[in-house]
């Protein structure tokens, strides 16, 4: 039909090296999550420590992760920054791209959550000896981190979608990558790049089913 | 004070590959957001177990990167089917569907906050179906759900950077032609990302003030 | 001992004390009875320095509370408070809620802080609901565990803030009767109540507040009996 064979045996007989691709995009997509939470918390801080200042740089972060493609921080990460004399290699680039939308993301989903939790729980704190910081620490962190569950997930989601991204600045170590190097090989282009399709729909899955059987033990109250 | 050998026909280029960039966002939301307003309804409408081939065709676009959405397209249309669509087609098609996948989960959200006893409440007036969701339905969920659509179509606006690997001259690859023209990557960049975010920021805060304010009543 | 003098306090132009002066002694319970924005409220978060005063000073056992030099931190170790809201900490079980300030705060080991959050909660009468989530727990329980997260501080003073008027009525009881056995266990009580009949059972002494004003205090038979202010006898005859 259509006077095109599929030739999936082909493509199948690179799965192995696609594979290895999956494994670095779950490496970026991991390492961004873990860095950009840290980065949203830190964010986040910086929005409530009451400096003007201060807070104006959490919040141009936050906003120009929100309303600029990523893809264009990605470029920024490495192109934008070899103005400046500086060259990181396609998964240094890629990496700090996802970890600034991630951590941009985030910073706001915290922002929301904290809208959440009474005043009176810092109070309760304050109220039993706790320093101001031991009652972020202790009381409102964890709550804050578990009210924005969810959409930690949807972003780390996000960030293994992201990582197909790194292609456009020379990454070909990720699952992208590995499949579009394969391709300039092999010309199979549908075969493999509807493999990687569904090894990155498999991945998403995963995330999204692991989270909520996570979420169903963890948070009981 | 600042040197640049950004020419006026440079501008010009870059002005036409925002102008894409608006094209391609319009088209693939106008018709995704009717898409999705169809497939939401459907969905609804037939119950989790009926519609599910259809959740879980509108789910692909979500859970596979856009890239590789626009590159299986191409080459679907181009070396299976052997159809000579324009790259600018593809990319109109590809995005639209990928729309339409989130507008049918915000459609879905929207009709689902309409209380059921709101709709008992006008089905026991004598309305139809039709009815029902024309004047009752179709209101409520309107003010429940723009907010998310305003925050999608900006989605689209910005992952329609990546319509560039079907051959589709956008803003941010006009950015980077002129990159490896000039060798300025940082002012031009800066210009690309302001363009990106004049649009999206008055309208992201325009929504989450629409969000917040019927939120409250 | 608590020494209150002459402590004025404005929440911008609204003064809402006007000039308290109290002294508690050790061991004594006091009630502090009076109409909803009498100041009664705002006195006990000012005690614990949760709220600045504007002049006059607020001492326990010798340390100055509002001074700059107070740790406020380590005060606050020897002054228990429960709020009219309970605040559970939703995401930590009763018996974590009851060990997070002992161990995190005083450094307690985790063993030692659990036998004391154990003793507390048991004492409070919810020894069985230890590895249980507040969400699960009545607001009568919910409060009794609050009592026992203060107590597990071992605080030599206690301050109640309205503890029973967020609760339904048939969970009053309850906590009640949790107040009324560390009063007679004899810590040193100031509760801001609504409730007339455990005001004139419990207390040493009763206070009662007019517009940020301590308009009588004296003995419950004379304050309930025979009261002296026209305002306390008004209140007295409204809450009849």
């Amino acid at each position: 039909m259509f006077g095109y064979t599929f030739q999936w045996n082909q493509a199948l007989a690179r799965l192995p090296k696609i594979l290895d691709g999956a494994a670095v995009t779950m490496e970026v997509a991991v390492l961004s999550m873990l860095i950009g939470i840290a980065l949203a918390i830190f964010l986040t801080l910086l929005r409530l420590s009451g400096s003007r200042p201060l807070g104006a740089i959490a919040t141009t972060w936050v906003e120009v992760a929100r309303n600029t493609p990523a893809l264009f921080q990605i470029y920024m990460a490495h192109f934008g920054v070899a103005s400046f004399g500086i060259h990181f290699s396609p998964f240094v680039s890629l990496l700090i791209g996802i970890t600034f939308n991630n951590a941009g993301y985030l910073a706001e989903n915290f922002r929301g959550a904290l809208k959440a939790i009474p005043e009176t729980q810092t109070r309760a704190g304050r109220s039993l000896g706790m320093s101001q910081g031991q009652a972020f620490r202790y009381i409102i962190l964890p709550q804050m981190l578990r009210i924005s569950f969810l959409p930690m997930t949807n972003q780390m989601v996000w960030a293994v979608l992201m990582t197909s991204l790194g292609v456009t600045v020379g990454m070909n170590t990720d699952l992208y990558g590995v499949t579009q190097d394969l391709n300039a090989l092999t010309f199979r282009t549908f075969e493999l790049f509807a493999i990687a399709a569904v090894i990155f729909y498999l991945i998403t899955k995963i995330i999204t089913l692991g989270a909520r059987a996570i979420a169903w033990r963890l948070f009981r109250y | 004070m600042f040197d640049t050998a950004l020419s006026a026909a440079d501008l010009i280029f870059l002005a036409k590959g925002a102008g894409m960039t608006i094209i391609v966002t319009a088209i693939s939301v106008a018709i995704g957001t009717v898409l999705g307003i169809l497939f939401g309804v459907i969905r609804v409408q037939l119950g989790a177990v009926l519609a599910a081939p259809l959740t879980f065709f509108l789910d692909i676009f979500r859970s596979v990167p856009l890239l590789i959405q626009l590159v299986l397209a191409n080459a679907f249309m181009g070396m299976v089917l052997h159809l000579r669509f324009s790259g600018f087609t593809i990319a109109c098609m590809v995005l639209s569907l990928y729309t339409a996948a989130y507008c049918a989960e915000i459609v879905r959200g929207g009709i689902g906050a309409v209380p059921a006893t709101t709709r008992r409440a006008a089905r026991s007036l004598g309305m139809s179906w039709w009815q029902d969701m024309r004047y009752i339905v179709a209101p409520l969920a309107t003010r429940v759900a723009l907010p998310s659509w305003i925050g999608l179509a900006l989605g689209v606006m910005k992952d329609s950077a990546l319509v560039y690997v079907v051959q589709v001259t956008e803003l941010l690859k006009s950015t980077q032609i002129l990159i490896t023209r000039l060798q300025e990557p940082l002012f031009l960049l800066m210009i690309c990302g302001a363009f990106y975010f004049i649009i999206s920021f008055p309208l992201a805060r325009l929504g989450g003030y629409l969000e917040k304010r019927w939120s409250n009543d | 001992m608590i020494e209150i003098q002459n402590v004025h306090k404005s929440f911008g132009k609204l003064e809402v004390l006007k000039g308290i002066d109290l002294t508690v002694e050790k061991g004594e319970v006091v009630t502090v009875i009076g109409g909803s924005g009498s100041g009664k409220s705002t006195l006990l978060t000012c005690i614990n320095g949760l709220e600045p005063i504007d002049t006059g000073k607020i001492v326990v056992d010798g340390t100055e509370v509002h001074a700059k030099s107070t740790n406020l931190n380590k005060l606050r170790q020897k002054i228990g408070i429960v709020f009219q809201q309970w605040n559970a900490f939703p995401h930590l079980t009763v018996l974590e809620n009851v060990t997070l300030a002992p161990r995190k705060v005083l450094g307690m080991g985790k063993a030692e802080a659990e036998a004391i959050g154990e003793k507390q909660l048991k004492h409070v009468g919810l020894g069985d609901k230890l590895s249980t989530y507040p969400s699960r727990l009545s607001g009568g329980q919910q409060q009794r565990m609050a009592i026992a997260r203060a107590l597990a501080m071992s605080p030599d003073y206690m301050l109640f803030d309205e503890v029973t008027s967020a609760l339904d009525p048939q969970l009053v009881g309850e906590v009640l009767e949790t107040l009324k056995m560390l009063a007679e266990e004899g810590m040193t009580m100031i509760c801001v109540t609504h409730e007339m009949a455990f005001a004139r059972d419990v207390s040493d002494r009763v206070a009662y507040f007019h517009k940020g004003i301590m308009a009588e205090i004296g003995k419950p038979e004379q304050i309930f009996n025979d009261p002296q202010h026209p305002e306390t006898q008004k209140f007295l005859a409204s809450v009849r």
